[in-house]
């Protein structure tokens, strides 16, 4: 790749860092926005189109032309009690993964610094190869765990042939767990690693002064620890709330009558099952929103912590 | 965090390392049952009374999934997605990481806010433009219409994360490489590259497990080639919600799951040490 060497202007001082030529740095930043650009911002772009349209198969045959609907898709949707009941499934799903995996995370990662380090290479161990299962086999190996007919989970809990995926809130238990199983390493590494930073002082002064372990979390280390578990309950979120290969997979595209769908497998359902591309368009930009609204949240959290972007 | 030792009294602390081994045993057990499944001979998985052990260990599940179908094949095809998008990205992020951190330019701070907006984009919910995109270039049924959204998707948080790792090399440096003598690029190159390398390493993990866990793209964009299948669909081949073949699909999925087990053990270090990194600055 050709890199400039700081420009003209310049030529006679070395190019000094912090002020090179103002061409530099969009050279540098040229292949990131090129792709997104093409890859990211137009088909977003696109999908805010597609919702406005009348788009099923026959228009994407050419059969039919193309007819701009306004917000007439949208009607469509939000008219429609499918939608809100998949909406709140999905807010809830979310909302008791987020907690869960949170919990589960920052518990262990508290736990790692209290144990010596080979029970700390065990749970670190376990803990990453739950995080680098791909999100397909974790799910067909704990539909394996929780078969009614050759599952360990059922043998050991007595529960015979009890189906999991069989009612509403068990399949939904079911996909939770896994997603927890998978998830809570990514928290549990970054905030271990973030215990590990805080300086060691701030924390005996602490145990002097007679705080709890409790007390030490809550006034001491979760104040510094912030920044980090921003961070990662954003990450969470983010992830939680677009959960599709899980509910796919364990689930069976939806669960019985699509009673386990979440948005993301809806909109999926919608688009390519039944070729309502504009309504599946539709249910894209609705998801788009709600994570816009997460993601000013953050940024004032950020604002406010007055991190320099 | 070293607290004192005196504080954390005895009993205590073996309570708490036993329940460490015991969680670590828990969170362990899926993956023991994956691996334990993909061996056991055919009637003992199918066995309502099933073991945590076999006693004769069995290659047949193997063998079937390599030979019914091309795993093989789906396995090289998955390489070569997430091996591209790991490259690209890590390049790509590399260099415009270097740019927000190391230079101050108009629209600076606009470009970073985009970036971390761009990170929430749910691009699960693209999927319908980029099928039209894809189909419109004609890369439909290709490893590129996997390839391309993927680095799409990964730079954001790459660069957002890279960030860290690249203010944190001193200014000094940099200055001290120009005084002698060094050009831009051979300081971009050949100073600052392989200092930021740890945390690209870091980086890449991300990218590699989205990418080669990636099953909705590659179940809606490689819709009738099978030649140019990914092995999360192939996967699933043997997953038949009414008559599985279990034995199959661990086979299959411990095929699978090795490779990042293996990339995650041997960037372990890096990535507690990355993470940290990124986060403290």
């Amino acid at each position: 790749m050709p890199r400039p060497r700081g420009g003209s202007r310049t030529s006679n001082t070395a190019p000094r860092p912090f002020r090179g030529s103002s061409r530099t740095p969009w050279l540098y930043l040229a292949p990131a926005l090129v792709v997104l650009g093409g890859l990211l911002v137009y088909p977003v772009y696109q999908l805010g189109l597609i919702s406005f349209l009348e788009y099923t198969q026959a228009q994407v045959s050419g059969g039919e032309p193309t007819t701009f609907q306004g917000f007439g898709n949208y009607a469509e949707l939000f008219g429609d009690a499918e939608f809100w009941r998949v909406l709140l499934a999905t807010v809830v799903f979310a909302g008791a993964c987020v907690v869960s995996t949170l919990a589960v995370g920052c518990a262990l990662a508290v736990l790692l610094t209290r144990v010596r380090a080979l029970p700390r290479l065990a749970l670190m161990l376990a803990g990453l190869g739950a995080w680098a299962t791909p999100a397909v086999t974790g799910s067909t190996v704990w539909l394996l765990l929780f078969d009614p007919d050759f599952g360990p989970v059922n043998r050991m809990l007595g529960l015979g042939d009890h189906s999991w995926t069989y009612g509403r809130y068990s399949a939904f238990l079911l996909v939770l767990l896994e997603v927890v199983w998978c998830s809570f390493p990514f928290v549990m590494v970054t905030v271990y690693a973030g215990i590990r930073a805080v300086p060691s002082e701030v924390l005996e002064a602490a145990a002097l002064d007679g705080a709890s372990q409790w007390r030490i979390w809550r006034s001491v280390l979760a104040p510094m620890l912030r920044p980090i578990l921003v961070v990662v309950t954003i990450q969470s979120v983010i992830w939680d709330f677009k959960v599709f290969t899980q509910i796919y997979v364990m689930t069976g595209g939806g669960g019985i009558a699509g009673q386990n769908m979440v948005l993301n497998v809806y909109a999926y359902q919608k688009a390519f099952a039944s070729s309502q591309y504009s309504l599946g368009s539709a249910i894209g930009v609705v998801m788009l929103l709600i994570l816009l609204a997460v993601t000013l949240v953050y940024l004032r959290l950020l604002r406010r912590q007055g991190e320099e972007l | 965090m070293n607290l004192p030792r005196a504080r954390v009294r005895r009993p205590w602390r073996l309570a708490a390392e036993a329940s460490a081994l015991l969680i670590a045993v828990v969170v362990a057990f899926p993956l023991y049952w994956m691996v334990l499944s993909a061996f056991k001979p055919a009637g003992e998985i199918e066995s309502s009374e099933p073991r945590p052990w076999t006693l004769t260990p069995s290659l047949d599940s193997f063998r079937r999934v390599f030979e019914q179908q091309e795993f093989g094949r789906y396995f090289l095809n998955s390489l070569i997605v997430a091996g591209s998008v790991v490259i690209a990205s890590a390049l790509i992020a590399f260099l415009a990481a270097t740019a927000v951190t190391r230079f101050r330019f108009r629209f600076r701070t606009t470009l970073m806010i985009m970036f971390l907006v761009a990170q929430m984009v749910p691009v699960e919910a693209l999927t319908i433009p980029l099928f039209f995109l894809m189909r419109d270039f004609g890369q439909l049924n290709t490893l590129g219409s996997l390839i391309l959204p993927h680095i799409a998707f990964s730079l954001p948080f790459a660069i957002w994360m890279l960030r860290g790792f690249v203010k944190a090399v001193p200014e000094a440096l940099e200055e001290a490489a120009y005084i002698d003598g060094a050009s831009r690029s051979r300081f971009l190159w050949q100073i600052l590259f392989p200092l930021v390398f740890p945390g690209l390493v870091a980086t890449s993990v991300f990218s590699f497990i989205s990418t080669w866990n990636d099953f909705l793209f590659a179940k809606s964009f490689i819709i009738s080639d099978t030649s140019q299948s990914t092995l999360p669909m192939a996967l699933l081949v043997f997953y038949k919600p009414d008559d599985p073949d279990w034995g199959g699909v661990m086979a299959a999925s411990t095929v699978m799951t090795i490779p990042v087990l293996v990339f995650f053990v041997l960037v372990q270090r890096r990535l507690v040490s990355g993470l940290g990194g990124a986060v403290k600055d």
